[in-house]
């Protein structure tokens, strides 16, 4: 990650991508209220300008910087340091293009379930806030800026999760916020500790800018360590890691289906991208050093995920599990400090976001049509809805990670990657891919197969709509499970220079796989590095 | 004192005093021509309340400027200071005082006290206010936080129709008398052991003593009893206990006065008294002020939530950003009396500042919701439904004084917390956060009720007249303003760099 590389624009691109949807947001809440149909006609037209801005932003991304690009700065609040500083990388590149993406989506995709339409002004009010506090999150360079979105992200899915959620919104929402506000408190302190603490120790200067912060600070080993686990337990709770990842199944559960959508899509990966963006980069030494707590976090946290998604007698639910086990999956691959293992894990960010996207959709659909999400009483559908049925086999297989779709490519690029620096760990996690067929596979023949009952006989075909909402989604899933590439090279520059900087600053040695010669001679090789 | 035969006064800057004069001159004015003239027209009484302490404001702000081309200055004898922390108190006691004056005409129209009498007696808190803000000697400042607390106590207990305002009245007159002595008592200690009562001339007897090893008893008793005083005043914990009852029982304008310019007088008070008198004994007041803190901050929260009352919840809640405060004290605890204590004296003043606003912004609301008198967290159900826009108001200042990003609440715990963690005390900071938190809960719940919560079926239509509509729009939109563009108050916060 060199500073040096930036692209300044004339157009504030970045920016962009925040102002609309805000601006959006605030276009919704002046407009009247008697013609609600206008707040989801206005919302549709500012997420689909973000997403052309982020489609744009990737049509025109350097493959062959590892640097970040389209920065902009500007100075916000001089005295305290802070600036207004932006920009992307192979590392955000896609995360934003995913929330560029995936919130038309979820706008157009699925209305609240309300019988006042008047009610709906505010969801998509919230929904284009959330939209710009994740974009700003992905897209900051600056501490304090990052913790300001990180933080504001809470409210709008407060409300979102209050006032559109299921039976058990009240509770769900408050748990959800106040987890999240605890795990933010030790990273504000953790913020201005590092700040302060840089300043003595080779910055010279107050500054919240991450890649001066990064690049100039010199902590000492134990310092560095305190700081960094401030941010790692606000990033914990946000991935979620095991064990505190409690909120998550509330969550999800009991938010409207485009909350849940957007939580799993892209919030949290917040946590995960927090902790690449920084801790591995603003913290190298104190990373490497606590790599083994969290693969042992990220493994139980695949094998848990992957057995109480089995458990469950909640559709929704049982994917909000999965999400426990895939992120578990994507932690691992990040603390495995290999390039081919943060690629993997940065292209899972992803992936999960389309496939987990995509099922709570569906299951959203099938909540629509049924008014319920219990397993139990699900039965049959396959007869009644094929085609229904195949696309949600289709999303379901790519969640799985099967060979020739989006989630076996990130997958495998972690297990293999992180067999050469976490052998043991690969080894266990391994079997969280088994597990997660066991539970998929295991719901969809209780929900798909058999004869429909009496209720489920009248279960409705995919609608029109509703497959042009899927098809982005099942295209991705195709595209990039036979054609990674246009993604892998993109992200392997940024990632390579991650891991550079972590071998600068740390003992690690990145290790090298020899040519796949013999099985055993690869394994020696792995571990003289 | 030698006897004099002829008593020669101290040369007065009159100017220096014009925005207490103006004030005191404001509250003569509607008492006497309030009494002779028939009932003013609706507004009329708080519109001249507003006036006056814009004039103050404007006044303060030529004093402001004065300050930068001739430094600080002590006036009338030397026992008034004019610095910029006293004129940033002053703005904040203004701000806040204009704001109580708008809400107050809806809270008393139609009752006995629609009359003269309450503005004049917020003019009045407010001149002692600015007094406590500036003193700069223990006898004047005594002065001044008498001012405050009769015209208080006789505010609160203003509600002649309710007993629980008498109530209210009554136990903040004997529970603050009480606190007025232990603090009388700790200025006739300060005075034996220094023999001044001079804040500046106290530093340098201080200053000497240290090196001759003075009547140091005399002064630790002196300081404790004095932060004992100080304590009640900003409702500290374990000081606290008067505040729920006080705040509860008082009418919501008085207690939105009590809640904002209360606290920035004695919080003044207080920064003043340990950073520009005792800065020598920052290492036996810095514990104490940190030991005050966590209990403020975590008590405060604590039963915040556990509150069934909105006013009662905000009471608790103002003992928690007390709290707050006192981390920014404590921070400037380790550099006090040097030039580096001012970035924490900064914070402070600015947490003060944008405090007082928004917590009557939010008293302001509880009182056009629950006109009826009914401030039970169940009166707030539905809010959102019968008035949206004072539902989105009141979720503005409780997520401001949650401390969210992008309002004026997150600047103020920010730049605490900075002060906090540049000063080394961590935990202290870790804890302020933690406690952030369970006060978010309490928070929510008001939100919970207001959005999540269906409206009672013979719910009263809540009507917003128009001062305190006026009162609460600008209030939020300062809160919205500052939050996402916090760097002039932060200039302006900045000129404090020297006192008197």
């Amino acid at each position: 990650m060199v500073a040096a590389t930036s692209t300044e624009v004339a157009f504030p691109l970045l920016s962009m991508m925040i102002v609309v949807p805000v601006v959006g947001a605030l276009l919704i809440a002046v407009l009247s209220n008697r013609r609600p149909e206008y707040s989801k006609l206005v919302a549709l037209l500012a997420s689909v300008g973000t997403g052309a801005l982020s489609v744009w932003t990737f049509a025109n991304f350097d493959s062959h910087s590892s640097g970040f690009q389209f920065t902009s700065q500007h100075p916000w609040i001089e005295s305290w340091g802070i600036s207004w500083h932006l920009g992307v990388d192979g590392i955000s590149l896609f995360l934003v293009l995913l929330t560029g993406v995936l919130f038309p989506l979820a706008i157009v995709g699925i209305d609240p379930h309300n019988d006042d339409p008047r009610r709906d002004k505010p969801y998509f009010a919230w929904l284009l806030l959330l939209e710009a506090g994740v974009m700003g999150s992905f897209l900051s360079l600056d501490l304090f800026l990052f913790f300001v979105f990180f933080e504001i992200v809470l409210v709008p899915m407060y409300f979102l999760i209050g006032g559109w959620g299921y039976e058990g919104r009240e509770y769900a929402a408050t748990k959800f916020f106040l987890y999240t506000m605890a795990g933010s408190a030790f990273m504000l302190v953790s913020i201005l500790a590092t700040v302060f603490i840089a300043r003595d120790n080779g910055v010279g200067k107050i500054t919240f800018d991450l890649i001066e912060l990064a690049e100039g600070a010199n902590f000492a080993a134990s310092t560095g360590r305190w700081l960094f686990f401030g941010f790692a337990i606000a990033f914990a709770v946000k991935v979620p890691i095991f064990p505190l990842h409690t909120w998550l199944p509330d969550a999800h559960t009991q938010a409207p289906t485009a909350g849940s959508v957007v939580l799993a899509g892209v919030m949290l990966k917040l946590g995960t991208y927090g902790l690449l963006r920084f801790g591995l980069y603003l913290f190298p030494e104190a990373s490497y050093w606590s790599r083994s707590l969290w693969l042992t976090l990220a493994v139980i946290g695949i094998i848990y995920g992957a057995i109480a998604a089995t458990m469950q007698k909640d559709l929704k639910r049982l994917v909000a599990y999965s999400s426990v086990a895939h992120l578990g999956f994507i932690v691992l691959g990040t603390f495995a400090f290999t390039s081919q293992a943060v690629t993997g894990s940065v292209m899972q960010m992803v992936n999960h976001g389309v496939s987990t996207g995509a099922l709570f959709l569906m299951v959203g659909m099938i909540y629509e049509r049924r008014h319920t999400r219990q397993i139990s009483e699900l039965k049959g559908l396959q007869h009644v809805a094929p085609i229904f049925a195949a696309a949600f086999t289709v999303v379901m297989l790519s969640s799985i990670g099967v060979p020739g779709l989006n989630g076996f490519v990130g997958e495998y690029l972690i297990l293999i990657g992180a067999f050469l620096t976490a052998r043991w760990w690969v080894v266990v996690a391994a079997t969280g891919v088994i597990l997660a067929a066991l539970y998929l596979l295991w719901a969809y023949q209780r929900v798909f197969h058999g004869e429909p009952d009496e209720e489920n006989s009248t279960f409705a075909e995919l609608r029109v709509k509703e497959a042009l909402v899927l098809l982005p989604f099942i295209a991705v899933i195709f595209f990039t499970g036979v054609y990674p590439k246009p993604m892998l090279e993109r992200i392997e520059p940024a990632v390579n220079a991650l891991i550079g900087h972590v071998e600068e600053r740390t003992d690690f040695v990145e290790p090298q796989p020899a040519a796949p010669v013999v099985d055993d001679e690869v394994h020696s090789h792995g571990e003289e590095g | 004192m030698v006897a004099q035969d002829t008593f020669i006064g101290p040369s007065v800057d009159w100017f220096a005093l014009s925005p207490h004069l103006v004030l005191v001159a404001g509250a003569l004015f509607l008492m006497v021509v309030g009494a002779l003239t028939p009932a003013w027209p609706r507004n009329l009484m708080s519109l001249t309340t507003v006036g006056f302490t814009v004039a103050a404001a404007v006044l303060s702000v030529f004093i402001w400027n004065d300050i930068g081309a001739e430094g600080p200055s002590a006036i009338v004898g030397g026992v008034l200071a004019v610095d910029r922390l006293s004129l940033f108190l002053t703005f904040a006691v203004l701000a806040a005082t204009a704001l109580v004056a708008l809400m107050s005409d809806a809270e008393l129209r139609g009752t006995d006290n629609d009359g003269p009498e309450i503005y004049s007696l917020l003019l009045v808190a407010a001149t002692g206010a600015l007094v406590m803000v500036g003193a700069n000697e223990l006898i004047v400042m005594f002065l001044g936080l008498e001012t405050v607390s009769l015209a208080l106590y006789v505010l609160a207990a203003s509600d002649r129709r309710r007993s629980a305002s008498q109530e209210s009245g009554m136990k903040y007159f004997i529970l603050g008398g009480l606190a007025s002595a232990f603090f009388l008592y700790g200025i006739a200690l300060l005075y034996g052991g220094t023999r001044t009562t001079s804040l500046t001339e106290m530093v340098t007897r201080l200053q000497s003593q240290v090196n001759i090893g003075g009547n140091d008893a005399l002064v630790l008793a002196g300081l404790a009893l004095m932060l004992i005083g100080f304590a009640f005043k900003v409702s500290a914990v374990p000081f606290h206990v008067w505040s729920p009852d006080v705040y509860q029982g008082a009418p919501s304008n008085i207690t939105a006065f009590m809640a904002s310019v209360g606290k920035v007088a004695a919080f003044g008070a207080m920064l003043r008294v340990l950073t520009s008198a005792l800065p020598f004994y920052r290492d036996d007041w810095r514990p104490i002020i940190w030991v005050l803190a966590v209990l403020s901050l975590v008590i405060g929260s604590l039963l915040a939530v556990v509150q069934t009352d909105v006013k009662r919840m905000l009471a608790f809640s103002s003992v928690s950003h007390a709290g707050f405060i006192l981390v920014g004290l404590e921070a400037a605890g380790l550099s006090a009396g040097e030039s580096a204590m001012f970035s924490s004296v900064q914070s402070v003043a600015v947490y003060l500042g944008l405090y007082s606003v928004l917590v009557v912004g939010s008293f302001a609301v509880i009182s056009v919701a629950s006109r009826g008198g009914d401030t039970t967290l169940d009166g707030f159900n539905g809010l959102s439904s019968r008035r949206p826009t004072l539902a989105l108001a009141l979720t503005v200042f409780l997520l401001a004084q949650a401390g969210v990003p992008f309002t004026s609440g997150f600047v103020a715990k920010w730049g605490v917390i900075q002060s906090a963690v540049d000063a080394g005390s961590y935990w202290l900071a870790i804890i302020a956060m933690l406690a952030a938190v369970i006060a978010a809960f309490l928070y929510l719940r008001i939100m919970v009720s207001m959005w999540l919560r269906p409206a009672d079926d013979n719910a009263e239509a809540v009507n917003v007249p128009g001062l305190s509509g006026i009162a609460i729009a600008g209030a939020a939109g300062f809160t919205l303003a500052i939050g996402i563009y916090p760097q002039w108050v932060l200039s302006v916060a900045e000129g404090i760099l020297s006192l008197s």
